[in-house]
């Protein structure tokens, strides 16, 4: 077995526009099952993914958003959205979905998966990794 | 003749906007469809100059894209008319042509 690797995702597109936000998250899924340390960045556009409310009924195409709540059942809980972008946009963490695992050495204890990072700490983030994948 | 300028990019990926605001003739109609969604909220770097275009054109936005996209119809900037889909293409009969900037 080869050691574990730390692999970033990173997200800079709007989720219905274009296919890059699905893709991601199908490849994200698919990748979770090779247990590495996984992280996912959105920054830019990229942050409209994680949207509460979005309703896709009246566009005629998945409404893939509520798939990102399984995220922490694949032990990916390291979800970092850049402060800057929301800024940009107006936004805020409570503008996104309340993402959260569970953590197994504290109880069972639900916690945030979602912090709102710098692009400073962004910076470091990205320095510290194996692999990045662009979306 | 007034023109329908249609954009459908976001204003924080595309300068779609920009040009459209540099060339519609004011009067004309400007709507916003998928990812340009993003460019009718308050509070964004791009909401005072569509504020300002509030004033000069008359713009509206397509409500299905809308609400895929989880933005608040109350955070939309005033002025701003919703459409259906019957709305778009009433629009788009209405003006004597349609520009739409990709």
């Amino acid at each position: 077995m080869s050691a574990t690797k730390k692999l970033l995702y990173v997200n800079r597109k709007a989720p219905h526009g274009s296919i890059y936000a699905l893709e991601s998250l199908e490849v994200v899924l698919i990748g979770a099952a090779f247990e590495q340390d996984v992280s996912l960045a959105f920054i830019d556009d990229g942050v409209y993914q994680l949207m509460l409310n979005q309703d896709t009924s009246g566009i005629g195409v998945k409404n893939f958003s509520s798939t990102y709540k399984a995220l922490g059942d694949y032990d990916i809980n390291q979800i970092y959205v850049e402060k800057e972008s929301l800024e940009l946009r107006g936004l805020s963490k409570e503008n996104l979905l309340p993402l959260t695992w569970e953590d197994e050495d504290d109880d069972w204890a639900e916690k945030d998966s979602i912090q709102v990072v710098s692009s400073k700490e962004l910076t470091d983030i990205i320095e510290k990794q194996d692999v990045i994948f662009s979306f | 003749m007034p023109v329908l300028h249609i954009i459908n990019k976001s204003p924080f990926e595309k300068n779609s906007l920009d040009t459209c605001l540099r060339l519609a003739k004011t009067g004309s109609a400007i709507l916003f469809i998928e990812d340009a969604i993003y460019a009718t909220q308050k509070n964004t770097a791009v909401a005072a100059k569509v504020d300002a275009a509030v004033g000069k054109y008359s713009v509206y936005a397509l409500k299905p894209d809308l609400d895929a996209r989880g933005l608040d119809k109350n955070e939309i900037i005033d002025g701003i008319s919703l459409v259906d889909y019957e709305g778009f293409v009433q629009l788009a009969t209405e003006y004597s042509g349609v520009q739409s900037w990709l």
